[in-house]
């Protein structure tokens, strides 16, 4: 009776996508990542293929965060500036790529103009040489503006730009499209509307590797199974051939863990839950660890605590369990 | 569900003339159009007139593959023939068909594993086809076991349980759908299952009403493949649709342009 390792074989793989525009593309980066690839489950080597390792991206915001203090406070000395922000995030935490947040542009906060915020977007651009991922501010109408107009003037750098969701892709997709950048498609943890989303973004005319799919996951503790096992079910779906659903994952991880109060909060009355300074980051870090078993491609992150660990975790994971 | 379109048979008038004149423009259009309307496979069938079933066959596939990257379901009762097309089936082909006879069993099978074709096995022997599922299953078994014998992959094995028109045989149809049922039990993993589906509605009218209602109930039995009508829209809805009921592909919206362009 001799052990047969059991390998499924997969008649499809995940689609592979370049982020960050070089020299040779027309862009200013240092390097392009590629991120998806995967012939196989996730970091099952024995049977199939994990070409690109998962990527984080920290998050830098254009405006001072809205953070719960104990997060904020580690960046007190670059809030206020997201260049000097995202040069640390690169230089001292190793993020790979820098997740820009325009809150400034929401109509009822800073009411940023799309020419201000394309004016930090460049200035990130240039202070740093990693791929960059853009997200509006959530006014629809005013992120179509913002983003479009980010699309333009950073024609060549291909970024992830977001969201496309359901009800509002049309301007963003076609920004993507005619300026060569990638696509963040969010829809609300329902993979049906994930595939009609990727279908109407792909009848635009943007190709299907020039889209990622962000399930809209909930954080460790408030609802993170749900967006676990439609992870699970998109990834069986790439696998299994199903081109709409082909797409890497990215997960939105700081901002879901740290709107937990057991990420955030002290004090007396939390005393049974331990220390906030080893919870916290621990909060975020689970929550990657986790999703990444679903097959997490792209993690945007927060707590350079969090991001070291994840990143031990990623390497820990790569190693090859060929037998 | 993978569709294997019938169009590319010598039955057919257009497509008879066509290889009797050696003329490939309505085979490689009908090569095409079947692609667009979402077949996965295309069936190649001389028909019963050509003069020389190798050379027909042979010349069959090498135009069709001129125009369609498609694998190709070589369909011809001429064994030579359909060797003769696997030499130069540029994807593994899908042999169409095997009886459970043991002298056609033991020439077909290793032809087979030889060009890494699969093969589509009927529940039938010399005797002919059986009234019940218990003795189609049991041909099926046969089938199954051979695979086993000569080192056919269980999922390269199709089992056509045979269905007959429903107007002159029509006790066969419930027959039929409890063969298909039990065939996704005789092995693990199981073999796959397909019917000619147009058989079914043999003479009888509004065959496209008949055809899709039987799809729609085969499919829930666990029928994995068909060959039939690619342009019978309201057929291509039925399998898409089914499809999607039975959770083998996940639902949106577009699921039936979905279906058309896997």
């Amino acid at each position: 009776m001799a052990f047969e390792v059991v390998k499924e074989r997969y008649m499809s793989k995940v689609n592979e996508v370049v982020l960050g525009g070089t020299a040779e593309t027309g862009g200013t980066r240092g390097h392009a990542l590629k991120v998806g690839g995967q012939t196989t489950l996730p970091y099952l080597h024995f049977e199939g293929e994990v070409p690109n390792k998962p990527i984080i991206a920290m998050e830098v915001t254009d405006v001072e965060p809205n953070w719960p203090t104990p997060l904020k406070e580690m960046f007190k000395d670059v809030y206020n500036d997201p260049v000097a922000w995202a040069k640390k995030c690169v230089d001292e935490y190793k993020a790979d790529v820098i997740y820009v947040v325009l809150n400034g542009a929401d109509p009822d906060g800073a009411n940023k103009t799309p020419e201000e915020c394309t004016a930090t977007v460049k200035s990130i651009l240039e202070a740093v040489a990693v791929p960059l991922i853009i997200k509006g501010c959530g006014d629809g109408e005013k992120d179509n503006e913002v983003l479009g107009k980010v699309a333009e003037e950073c024609a060549g750098e291909n970024l992830m730009i977001g969201n496309a969701e359901q009800e509002n892709y049309k301007s963003i997709a076609a920004a993507c499209m005619v300026h060569k950048h990638t696509l963040i498609a969010l829809s609300p943890l329902d993979i049906n509307i994930c595939k009609q989303l990727n279908i109407l973004v792909n009848e635009m005319g943007l190709p299907l590797d020039r889209i990622i799919i962000d399930p809209m996951i909930g954080g460790l503790g408030y609802g993170i199974e749900y967006a676990y096992s439609i992870m699970e079910r998109i990834r069986m779906g790439a696998l299994q051939g199903d081109k709409i659903l082909s797409m890497p994952m990215v997960c939105t991880v700081g901002y879901e863990a740290w709107r937990a109060k057991e990420a955030y909060s002290d004090g007396e009355e939390f005393q049974s839950w331990g220390e906030q300074s080893f919870r916290g980051p621990l909060w975020e870090a689970m929550t990657a660890g986790t999703l990444i078993q679903a097959g997490a491609d792209i993690l945007l992150m927060r707590h350079p605590q969090a991001v070291k660990l994840v990143q031990k975790n990623i390497s820990d994971l790569m190693e090859s369990n060929k037998y | 569900m993978i569709i294997i379109g019938e169009r590319i048979n010598g039955m057919f008038k257009d497509i008879g003339q066509a290889v009797r004149e050696m003329d490939p423009k309505p085979l490689q259009e009908w090569a095409i159009k079947q692609q667009e309307a979402g077949a996965n496979y295309l069936d190649i069938n001389t028909g019963p007139n050509a003069e020389d079933q190798v050379v027909a066959l042979k010349w069959m596939v090498q135009v069709v593959q001129e125009v369609s990257d498609l694998p190709l379901c070589l369909d011809c009762t001429n064994f030579d023939a359909i060797e003769a097309g696997l030499e130069i089936c540029k994807k593994p082909a899908l042999i169409n068909s095997c009886p459970a006879d043991r002298p056609k069993i033991e020439r077909v099978f290793p032809m087979a594993v030889k060009h890494n074709a699969k093969i589509i096995g009927l529940t039938m022997d010399a005797k002919g086809i059986p009234k019940n599922a218990e003795n189609r299953i049991a041909l099926a078994m046969e089938l199954v076991a051979a695979a086993d014998e000569f080192g056919l992959p269980m999922e390269d094995l199709f089992i056509d349980p045979l269905i007959l028109p429903v107007n002159v045989a029509q006790e066969h149809a419930p027959e039929v759908l409890e063969a298909i049922k039990q065939t996704k039990l005789l092995a693990n993993p199981a073999p796959k299952t397909v019917l000619g589906l147009s058989n079914v509605s043999q003479k009888a009218p509004d065959r496209p009403l008949i055809n899709r209602t039987f799809l729609a109930m085969a499919m829930a039995c666990g029928l994995d493949a068909v060959i039939a009508d690619a342009n019978d829209d309201p057929l291509m809805a039925t399998a898409a649709t089914a499809e999607i009921l039975l959770n083998q592909s996940v639902y949106c919206d577009s699921y039936v342009k979905v279906f058309k362009s896997k």
